[in-house]
């Protein structure tokens, strides 16, 4: 069981998926896949532990925990932000690595590039290459600011999050991001990212 | 000093006890004063004054985040001293006691659990030598084969005797609750760095490791835990680990889209690439070497594949026109890394050398044309392309297109 190198789910039946397609179905067969190990595992759920080791996390590890957010809005918590709100939160914790506009500076420029990814200098931002928003969310959420990460507040998240979107033409001046908005903005890069594949054998892919 | 000249004494009066004969030699080799002691015995081992090897950062404009190169031009063998193991940070190397750090698994579960350091350690645990490779090791070689030496242009990689808990222990300690299909793992440095894990790699050979070569694993390295997934990308053995939640879908990180994705030719990105495919390099003669001049040396690198065993490793020293086996060194382990070595005389006269390596599976690591062939030179990760070394008449080794 533990000999083995590559977890990877085969490409298999994607062969007969449109290239385009691809990256959804290899996730579904990385579901499926992990379905058909399950069979094995559900069994085991039954079971009492064999070890015993452990307690129950307690409500404080659960809270600190609780703001991963998957691309579904699932862990998205309550609040909300507008653009105005975020133009005022990236003026004051986001613009000096980011530039004013997210041009870009110690930071990772955020806007610009759609378009580019096909040509020899890609640029990769956000509004060009990010597939889900609530990347955007999680990521300011957990890591930004990058001296101060976890400073935010949710309302302060999604107002940063909604500013962003918007320097990027993605969302109306006027919209307000919360659970239920954020995860229904489309970013243009969304069907852009197909599934890998190798392994390759004896062919170089 | 006066310690020495009474040993000088001793000497000339045992050198008169034995004869004339002996005086003169005696005196000798007094000549050159007696030994001194060497320092006393120490509680945490240092290498010697005498040797210079050091990680390679390269420049970041936060001192934070960045990655720091291997020296593989002065490796031998095939282990990594935990010392010299390569780094790739996102928010600094967080300081935590593992008195206080713990590990929650939790989601789709049946019975989340907090789990202490000391706790971890108490389970069956098993080691394993594995290579460890970030996803964006040699990534400037996309663009031009200039990288001056082998530490800046292939050192993102490292191996190590990993020890820890296989993860489908605890998984079945805990419980998987159906429909989960992910494990979404998350570090306790600053920025949280999370990945998304298919549940399938975890039940099949994932560690949760605390030990680094027989001791605990390096703060660098994510102290006091960290996933290892045996052949996958650096960033996908998440450091520092704090959480482990089963999900029903990926999570779609930061880390797993805008980064560690593969971006192809038709603007499209590869993602969820985790795996690492075979790859070797010759570390002697490597760029920035000097060969003092012709005469015998020993060609030798490293090789290693993601999807287990180097089966055989392949030689040039005519820039690729034949090629040769090497001796690989003994035991062979799969998804660590492999010396190879092939005595080799050099004449004198310019010679393009290089490695090619071959895994279990029957892959061949790809010649760097082969390679931008397929995704041309934007990808960023997973370049495994072969390394050509120039050895000039003279003896200096460079880049071949330096």
């Amino acid at each position: 069981m533990w000999t083995r190198s590559d977890g990877v789910p085969s490409p298999g039946l994607n062969a007969s998926v449109s290239p385009r397609l691809r990256g959804y179905v290899k996730v579904k067969h990385a579901c499926g896949a992990a379905a058909i190990v399950l069979v094995g595992t559900v069994s085991l759920a039954a079971q009492s532990p064999t070890f015993g080791v452990g307690r129950p996390p307690t409500p404080e590890e659960f809270r600190d925990l609780a703001f991963a957010i998957a691309p579904d809005g699932t862990g998205l918590p309550a609040g909300s932000g507008s653009v105005a709100d975020g133009r005022t939160v990236f003026a004051a914790q986001c613009a000096r690595c980011h530039g004013p506009k997210g041009e870009g500076d110690v930071g990772a420029r955020l806007v610009g590039g759609q378009g580019s990814l096909a040509t020899p200098r890609p640029l990769k931002t956000v509004g060009s290459f990010w597939p889900y928003s609530t990347t955007l969310w999680d990521y300011i959420n957990r890591a930004m600011p990058f001296d101060k990460p976890g400073l935010l507040q949710p309302p302060e998240v999604y107002a940063a999050a909604a500013y962003v979107l918007n320097l990027n033409g993605i969302i109306a001046d006027n919209a307000v991001m919360d659970a239920t908005t954020l995860p229904k903005v489309r970013m243009p890069n969304r069907d852009g990212f197909v599934a890998d594949p190798r392994p390759g054998g004896e062919a170089l892919k | 000093m006066k310690r020495a000249s009474r040993s000088r004494r001793q000497v000339l009066r045992m050198g008169v006890a034995m004869g004339g004969g002996l005086l003169v030699t005696r005196s000798a080799a007094a000549a050159d004063g007696p030994r001194t002691l060497g320092t006393p015995l120490g509680p945490y081992g240092e290498r010697s004054p005498f040797e210079k090897a050091v990680r390679w950062r390269r420049e970041s404009r936060t001192p934070e985040t960045g990655s720091s190169f291997t020296p593989l031009q002065d490796s031998v063998g095939t282990l990594t001293p935990s010392s010299l193991h390569y780094e790739r940070h996102h928010a600094g190397i967080p300081t935590i006691d593992p008195a206080e750090h713990r590990l929650v698994i939790h989601g789709l579960v049946e019975r989340p659990i907090s789990l202490s350091i000391a706790e971890i350690r108490r389970l069956p645990s098993m080691t394993r030598t594995l290579v460890l490779e970030c996803g964006g090791n040699s990534a400037g070689e996309w663009a031009a084969t200039t990288g001056p030496d082998v530490q800046r242009s292939y050192g993102l990689v490292s191996c190590s005797e990993w020890t820890g808990v296989p993860l489908a222990l605890l998984l079945a300690e805990v419980g998987v609750r159906p429909g989960a299909s992910w494990v979404i793992a998350e570090g306790a440095d600053a920025c949280r760095m999370e990945r998304s894990i298919p549940l399938s790699k975890a039940l099949d050979n994932t560690l949760l490791a605390y030990g680094q070569n027989g001791e605990a694993i390096r703060p660098a390295q994510g102290y006091p835990l960290r996933l290892i997934n045996p052949g996958w990308e650096g960033n996908s053995n998440v450091k520092w680990l704090r959480s482990l939640k089963l999900t029903n879908q990926a999570y779609m990180a930061r880390d797993e889209t805008s980064k560690y994705s593969d971006l192809m030719p038709d603007g499209t990105a590869r993602i969820f690439t985790y795996g690492m495919d075979a790859k070797s390099v010759i570390t002697f003669p490597s760029g920035g070497q000097t060969l003092p001049g012709p005469g015998p040396y020993e060609l030798t690198g490293l090789a290693w594949s993601g999807r287990g065993l180097i089966e055989r490793v392949e030689l040039t020293t005519n820039g690729g026109q034949t090629w040769v086996n090497a001796q690989l060194q003994a035991p062979r382990l799969p998804i660590a890394l492999t010396r190879f070595r092939l005595p080799w005389s050099f004449d004198g006269r310019e010679a393009v050398i290089a490695s090619r390596a071959i895994d279990e599976t029957g892959y061949v690591q790809p010649t760097r044309e082969a390679l931008i062939a397929v995704r041309g030179t934007n990808s960023i990760y997973h370049y495994n392309g072969i390394k050509f070394w120039k050895v000039r008449a003279d003896g200096t080794v460079t880049n071949v297109d330096a």
